[in-house]
């Protein structure tokens, strides 16, 4: 029986960096109508970052190592939005869709070799900060104090996101634009600035998660791509633009993975993916979507 | 032919379109008249399929088609032209009616000859434009056009569709105060020699009262008359309401 | 346009230079080269196949590899499982139906949703295509893949045969009358009515809905026949690589495919395929001096969609336009 509690607390851990991605994609595709496919990349930024600084200096003291590991991942990944959202995004504002898709694509590219330029083609292990949080009893079971600090910035993170959007005024602006572009141009809203801080954020949430998954798994190239594709499934299935809908979508493939991992070990992508598709079948627009 | 009963729109607790009744005969020319904000393009987009009524019911040749999609209602007949002129931009005049009458002739399956080896459908294309007096700028592309040649434009599609009912949304509303009659004897011969009936929008009361046979005055979602343009137009209480005339 | 104006334009008899170049090939170019171009023309038939979804239907697939792939695997595991039926009469018709199969079941899923869904839910489809192919492996042969033996053409075996011996003979030809084929073919449909209707969709599908094209109907049946070329594309270039692997179904070769009809220009009918053997050299030559191949197409994409979005053979489409017009004004 206790085994099961294992199996919700790692799904919970699964989704704790799920919802720090997806709610990044989600700002991003709310506020700008983009749909960012770099997004994988900034999260393998974040990863490798923290991989690199722990490798560095986690000898000393690997957990305030590791948050400052974080804080860097959160802030290159987060730079490197910026740069990104103001170099190659921005003149694609009033092109097509398709356009856009390609410029972040391309952008994708060219982040992935410069991971490579930057970091080499080998394996990042940074397995301390896990391994000096230790672990403790769930019955019989040992299970890691590590997945449960994930899911603690995880949360931290998302409370941050909310009062962010909620009160302060560029949050509500930016929330302003994710439900009505038009009205909100007309109100005078600058669309371009916050813009800029939405790729920002979004950036950023993406390199945090990367960097939470480092403690258990080697930051290795290509690492973004299947965390890209799950937090685009959390975004559709729990609905464009919402806080909650990332929340839930995040909980609910969280926990499918783990649940799906004990029974069919080897299947993961496909059968998480196989039940997005016949959700969507039945509600296209997500489980809250508009 | 058309027959719309007790038809009712809510927007959320707002009542747009109040129990509504009123019926269009084949062969006539209705136009539909009030004041901005009175209903008219919702009874339109009722009509058309593109929003859903939240009560009542409409019938279009004896068949209940309230819950029937907009493509079923097409494919029974019923087509209409936009307000805000929604043409294909990349394609030439000539193929933007050309499309519709692959559609309504069922080709749009055929996928190995090339289209302009249908020189039927292309004759009868060009047909069309010369009816509504654009077939000179077949070759251009609407971004080419003018407003009121893009209006045309429209209305030429709708009426390509082969449709038995047409439902117009302002036919020349952006057209030059000097063509429009022009336009509309056009457009209204066109119909008149296809015997389709048509329910049009209209805010000129000229031409409400030149070319079609009957009007309905829609005023804050009601039907407040229907009947003769000459003996409707009369009436104190429809004087008010168009023009603000009281007494 | 009447036929014979059709034809005797002055682009009709370069494409006719163009084919008899073609037709004397294996005699001009040593073997290395002639695989290039050979894996240039499958790489072509899958642009040209991509293209009808982006250029005349206006959907753009970050995964198109997962067909290009069926069509590939399909010929492995005939290979694997059927050897007894291993001959071309079959294995392409069959490669035919697997690719008819997969991109029915892809596309549906897919053209449910608005054209920015699309493109991401490609993306994820291919990659569920790629975990499959990867973990499946006792029948796929796992990220080892599957050796592909060269098959009975037209009654005559070429086992024993050199791999190079068979692409520079019958095999080469096979594959150019298939490309003509198919460029042949696609040149039909991109005109047809249903070129058209697709068009339209592309267009303003409102008003395509309006005018009674069911859209997300024809989107799907675009899926299918675009699925259906890359599926034939990945066959033929099976036999010329000799080894069929998951990568192809991985988002990089996705994003390849992208790239390559975007290089030649999307605009133009004959721009992919120009983008796809551009490409096949473009690449042979980047890998040789850098290992950093992504960053290479990163940025030239990146450029391509600032600068140039047209592609090349779109700016020289544009260019061509501009001294047409230029030298008419000149004279007048």
């Amino acid at each position: 029986m206790e085994i099961w509690i294992i199996y919700i607390l790692n799904g919970m851990y699964f989704a704790s960096f799920l919802f720090l991605t997806s709610l990044g994609l989600s700002i991003i595709l709310g506020v700008m109508g983009i749909l960012n496919l770099a997004h994988g990349s900034l999260f393998a930024i974040g990863a490798f970052m923290a991989a690199f600084i722990i490798g560095a200096l986690a000898e000393k003291a690997p957990v305030t190592i590791f948050v400052i590991g974080l804080l860097a991942a959160l802030g290159v990944a987060g730079l490197m939005g910026l740069l990104l959202e103001v170099s190659i995004i921005r003149p694609m504002y009033n092109r097509a869709l398709e356009y856009q898709l390609l410029i972040t694509f391309g952008a994708l590219l060219l982040i992935e070799d410069l991971i490579k330029m930057t970091w080499g083609g080998t394996a990042y292990y940074a397995s301390k900060p896990f391994e000096m949080m230790g672990t403790f009893a769930v019955g019989a079971n040992e299970y890691p104090f590590y997945f449960l600090f994930a899911i603690l910035i995880a949360v931290i993170a998302g409370i941050g996101v909310w009062l962010i959007m909620s009160k302060t005024k560029a949050g509500i602006m930016l929330r302003a634009i994710s439900m009505d572009r038009e009205m909100a141009t007309a109100m005078g809203i600058q669309i371009r600035r916050l813009n800029t801080m939405a790729f920002g954020i979004g950036a950023a949430l993406a390199g945090l998660a990367g960097a939470l998954v480092i403690p258990t798994t080697p930051a290795l190239l290509g690492i973004g791509m299947d965390p890209l594709i799950i937090a685009f499934i959390v975004v559709v299935l729990g609905g464009l633009g919402s806080l909650k809908g990332a929340l839930v979508g995040s909980v609910i493939v969280g926990e499918t993975r783990s649940i799906g991992i004990v029974l069919f070990p080897e299947i993961e992508l496909p059968l998480l993916f196989l039940i997005a598709v016949i959700i969507l079948v039945f509600r296209p627009q997500g489980l809250f979507g508009r | 032919m058309l027959k719309v009963k007790r038809l009712v729109k809510d927007f959320g607790r707002a009542r747009i379109i109040n129990p509504t009744s009123f019926d269009v005969q084949k062969d006539e020319i209705v136009s539909l008249v009030g004041p901005n904000g009175a209903g008219k393009t919702t009874l339109v987009n009722l009509i058309s399929g593109h929003i859903k009524a939240t009560g009542g019911q409409i019938e279009f040749l004896g068949r209940d088609i309230t819950h029937a999609s907009p493509y079923r209602r097409i494919k029974m007949g019923i087509a209409r032209n936009f307000q805000i002129t929604n043409l294909f931009e990349d394609s030439s005049v000539l193929e933007n009616v050309r499309i519709c009458l692959f559609s309504v002739y069922g080709k749009i399956k055929k996928g190995i000859l090339p289209a302009d080896h249908y020189k039927a459908i292309t004759d009868e294309a060009i047909g069309i434009l010369d009816i509504f007096g654009i077939s000179e700028k077949k070759d251009l592309l609407p971004g080419n056009l003018s407003e009121g040649d893009k209006k045309v434009l429209d209305t030429a599609m709708a009426f390509a569709l082969r449709s038995k009912f047409l439902l117009l949304d302002e036919p020349t509303s952006g057209v030059a105060t000097g063509d429009k009659f022009k336009v509309m004897d056009t457009i209204i011969a066109a119909i008149k020699k296809e015997k389709m009936a048509c329910l049009i929008i209209e805010h000129d009361m000229d031409i409400v009262s030149d070319y079609t046979d009957r009007v309905l005055v829609l005023a804050e979602g009601s039907v407040i008359a229907d009947g003769n343009p000459k003996e409707i137009m009369e009436q104190k209480n429809v004087k008010e309401i168009l023009f603000g005339v009281k007494g | 346009m009447k036929f014979h104006e059709r034809v005797m334009r002055p682009k009709f008899f370069a494409y006719l230079g163009v084919f008899i170049l073609l037709l004397f090939l294996p005699l001009l170019l040593p073997i290395y080269q002639l695989m290039l171009i050979e894996s240039g023309l499958t790489f072509a038939i899958l642009s040209l196949g991509f293209n009808l979804l982006l250029r005349y239907t206006g959907l753009l697939s970050f995964g198109h590899g997962a067909l290009f792939a069926t069509g590939a695997y399909a010929v492995g595991m005939m290979g694997e499982y059927y050897p007894q039926l291993y001959r071309i009469e079959i294995l392409i018709p069959v490669a035919l139906i697997a690719s008819l199969v997969v991109s029915a079941i892809f596309g549906f899923i897919c053209v449910r949703h608005t054209r920015i869904f699309f493109s991401i839910l490609a993306l994820a489809v291919s990659m569920v295509m790629f975990a499959l192919l990867v973990k499946l492996y006792n029948l796929t042969g796992g990220s080892d893949g599957l050796h592909i033996d060269l098959p009975i053409m037209l009654g005559k075996s070429y086992e024993g045969m050199k791999r190079f011996e068979f692409l520079s003979g019958a095999f080469y030809y096979f594959l150019l009358l298939s490309f003509v084929g198919c460029a042949i073919l696609m040149f039909a449909i991109v005109n047809s009515p249903f070129g058209k209707a697709l068009q339209s969709i592309r267009d303003n599908e409102v008003r395509a809905e309006m005018i009674g094209i069911r859209v997300r109907r024809y989107r799907w049946y675009a899926f299918i026949i675009s699925g259906m070329f890359c599926g034939f594309g990945g066959a033929l270039w099976s036999f010329v690589n000799g080894h069929v692997t998951p990568e192809i179904s991985e988002w990089v070769f996705s994003g390849e495919i992208v790239y390559m009809t975007l290089l030649g220009g999307f605009m133009v009918f004959e721009g992919p395929i120009i983008g796809a053997i551009l490409f096949t050299y473009l690449k042979l030559y980047a890998v040789s001096i850098t290992q950093y191949w992504m960053f290479i197409i990163g940025a030239t994409l990146v450029v391509l969609v600032l600068l140039l979005p047209e592609g090349i053979a779109g700016g020289f489409a544009r260019l061509a336009k501009k001294i047409k017009s230029r030298s008419a004004a000149g004279v007048a």
